[in-house]
C-alpha cells in the first residue's frame, strides 16, 4: 500500500519490554503492519543496519552517554524521523535506568543513562513501564490518521495526541512524588484511585482516599501522573470515548 | 463539553422491584439492582463497589463477585472510596474478564480516560462492561464525615443508620430513630477541595448514571447514556428489575437536576478561574489545559 506511514523501532538502553508491549497487540499489530504502517527499522524485526528516513520513530530505552554509538543514533533518529515518540518510562524519564551507577558487565564504565529528551527534542511521550499495548496501538493509529487521514481524522488525532505532546514538553523527570507536587499539593486530588491502578510495582496505596507512594519501590516510570485524571483531562477527546473506541476497533478489524 | 446533563438516550425515574435491595438502598436501589442483574445474567463477573471496612462509615473498594457480597455495599457513604484503584487488579488477582464499576463523576472520567489513554492499565480497556455513575455535588474526606457526625450532629458514627444530602440539608439518621439535620453552610468547609474544580454533576461519562435528585423519595433519576448502557437497561427493565416512570411525570423532575448541575458547574468554573490568578502572577494548575 502506497499510503502507509513508515515506522521504526529504535532501541536504546531498554529491556525490550516496550517492544514486547507493541508485539502484544497480536493480530492488531499485524493489521497495523498490513494496512497502516511499514516497519522500516527495528532490531530483530527488520534487516536494516542504519537508521533510515521515516515518519515515526518509536524510541525505547534511555541513552547511555558513555556509549558513543547510542548518542550518535539518538541524534540520527531526530534527524531522520518526522515524529519522535518516546515509548516507555526509560525513554521519557529514565525510569529504572535512573538508578544505574555502572559496574554491570561487560561495560562497567557505562554508568550514566539519560532520557532521550535530555539529548533531543521529543514530540510525543508514552509513559509507563511497560506502556500498555493498547496505548501504543492507539498512538500508532492516531499517528496514521494525523499523516494520512482526512481533515476530520487529522483534527481528532491532533486532539488525542495533544496531552502526550504536552507531557513531552513538561520535562524528563518523573516520580511518584509528582502525585504530591502536581496533584495533591495543587488541591486537585479527589481520590479516584487511577494512580494506584496504573503503578506497575504496586508502590501506591490509598490512605483515607489519598495516594501514598512507597518511594523506595517507585521506579520513576511516570505512569501514575499520566494516568491521573487531574494531570490532564481533555474535554474535546475523552467524552467521545464511545466513538473513538469504535473507530479504533474498526480500524483494527 | 456536552450540556450540563451530558449525552443521554433515555431519562426515567425508577426504583428496584426487589424489597431486600430497597431496604438497604440510598434511594431507588438502582446501582445494587443493576449489578445484581448483570451478575446473574453474566454481563459482568464482578463489580467494584464501595464496601464496608473496619471503621464505621469508611468505605473501601471491594470486589463483589456474588449477589451476597454485593448486598453488603448498598447506600451512600459520603466519603472517598478509591474504586478505580482496583480496576486493573480486578483483572489480575480476581481474574475478572467483565468488570462492573460504580463511581462518582470524576471516577467515571478516570475510567474513560484510562480506556483511551491506558498508561498503566494493560488489557483493561475492553473489560469494562458496566460503568455506573452517581450524581455528585461534592465529596468529603473521612475525617470530615467523622467531625460532622460526631462534633456537629453529636452522634457516634457507629450509631448512624443512614446519611443523606437533600432538600438543602445534611441529614443523619440514628438506629434509635433520632434525626439530626445540618445546614449545608456548616458542611461546605469540610468538602474535599479537589471537588471544587469538577465540571460534571450527573456522571456524563457513565454507561448509566443515577441519583436521587429530580425524583420523589424512594425513587432515583436514571440517565441511560451509552449503547452498552442502553442495552443493559432495556434487558433489566424487560426482566422486571425496575418500576419506571417517565421523568416528565414526576416532581421535581429534570428541572431541578438541570438547576443543580448548572449551579455546580458555574461555581466550579469560577473556582478554576480564581485558581489561574491565585498568587501574584502565579497560577495553580488547571488539569483541563494539560499536564504541565
Amino acid at each position: 500500500m502506497a499510503d502507509k506511514i513508515t515506522v521504526g523501532h529504535v532501541h536504546m538502553s531498554g529491556c525490550t519490554g516496550c517492544l514486547v508491549s507493541l508485539a502484544d497487540n497480536y493480530g492488531g499489530l499485524l493489521t497495523i503492519l498490513d494496512k497502516y504502517a511499514d516497519l522500516v527499522y527495528g532490531l530483530t524485526l527488520a534487516d536494516v543496519r542504519h537508521i533510515p528516513k521515516m515518519d515515526v520513530a518509536l524510541v525505547e530505552g534511555s541513552v547511555c552517554i558513555q556509549d558513543k554509538l547510542a548518542v550518535h543514533e539518538i541524534k540520527e533518529t531526530r534527524e531522520k524521523a518526522a515524529i519522535v515518540v518516546a515509548v516507555g518510562g526509560c525513554a521519557c524519564y529514565g525510569n529504572i535506568t535512573r538508578f544505574a551507577r555502572g559496574g554491570q558487565p561487560n561495560q562497567p564504565q557505562h554508568e550514566s543513562y539519560l532520557p532521550i529528551g535530555d539529548l533531543i527534542k521529543v514530540d510525543v511521550y508514552i509513559p509507563g513501564c511497560a506502556p500498555c499495548p493498547q496505548l501504543i496501538r492507539n498512538v500508532c493509529v492516531m499517528a496514521y490518521l494525523l499523516l494520512k487521514g482526512n481533515k476530520e481524522q487529522q483534527e481528532l488525532a491532533k486532539k488525542y495526541l495533544a496531552p502526550l505532546m504536552q507531557l513531552a514538553e513538561r520535562g524528563t523527570e518523573a516520580c511518584g512524588c509528582d502525585l504530591m507536587y502536581d496533584v495533591v499539593n495543587q488541591g486537585l486530588c479527589m481520590g479516584c484511585g487511577s494512580c494506584a491502578a496504573a503503578c506497575p510495582v504496586r508502590a501506591i496505596t490509598h490512605e483515607y482516599g489519598k495516594p501514598n507512594v512507597n518511594r523506595e519501590m517507585c521506579i520513576k516510570c511516570g505512569a501514575c501522573y499520566a494516568q491521573c485524571p487531574r494531570s490532564f483531562f481533555n474535554f474535546d477527546v475523552v467524552p467521545e470515548f464511545e466513538a473513538i473506541m469504535d473507530a479504533i476497533g474498526a480500524a483494527l478489524k | 463539553m456536552a450540556g450540563e446533563l451530558g449525552k443521554y438516550k433515555l431519562c426515567v425515574s425508577a426504583r428496584s422491584t426487589d424489597k431486600e435491595i430497597l431496604k438497604r438502598a440510598q434511594d431507588g436501589g438502582i446501582v445494587t439492582q443493576l449489578f445484581k442483574f448483570a451478575l446473574e445474567e453474566g454481563i459482568i463477573d464482578g463489580a467494584i463497589v464501595a464496601g464496608p471496612s473496619d471503621e464505621p462509615w469508611r468505605p473501601r473498594p471491594f470486589i463483589a463477585t456474588t449477589v451476597e457480597e454485593l448486598m453488603t455495599s448498598g447506600g451512600t457513604k459520603y466519603n472517598i472510596s478509591p474504586n478505580v484503584s482496583w480496576i486493573k487488579e480486578a483483572t489480575r488477582s480476581f481474574g475478572l474478564e467483565k468488570i462492573g464499576i460504580v463511581g462518582t463523576p470524576c471516577q467515571m472520567q478516570a475510567v474513560r480516560k484510562g480506556q483511551l489513554y491506558p498508561f498503566g492499565w494493560r488489557d483493561v480497556d475492553d473489560k469494562i462492561k458496566l460503568a455506573i455513575g452517581i450524581f455528585c455535588m461534592e465529596n468529603f474526606p473521612y475525617q470530615s464525615i467523622k467531625q460532622l457526625v460526631e462534633d456537629h450532629a453529636g452522634m457516634k458514627l457507629e450509631a448512624v443508620k443512614k446519611m443523606e444530602i437533600g432538600k438543602g440539608k445534611f441529614w443523619v439518621y440514628g438506629y434509635r430513630g433520632q434525626v439530626v439535620q445540618l445546614p449545608l453552610k456548616v458542611t461546605h468547609k469540610y468538602e474535599q477541595p479537589a471537588c471544587h474544580v469538577c465540571l460534571d454533576y450527573v456522571a456524563n461519562l457513565a454507561d448509566i448514571s443515577t441519583g436521587s435528585v429530580g425524583s420523589p423519595d424512594g425513587w432515583s433519576t436514571v440517565f441511560v447514556r451509552t449503547r452498552n448502557g442502553d442495552d443493559i437497561w432495556n434487558k433489566a427493565v424487560a426482566a422486571g428489575c425496575f418500576e419506571t416512570k417517565p421523568i416528565e411525570q414526576v416532581k421535581p423532575g429534570l428541572e431541578l437536576v438541570t438547576k443543580l448541575a448548572n449551579e455546580k458547574i458555574t461555581k466550579n468554573q469560577k473556582t478554576i478561574e480564581e485558581r489561574a490568578k491565585f498568587g501574584v502572577n502565579k497560577a495553580l494548575r488547571n488539569p483541563y489545559l494539560g499536564p504541565k
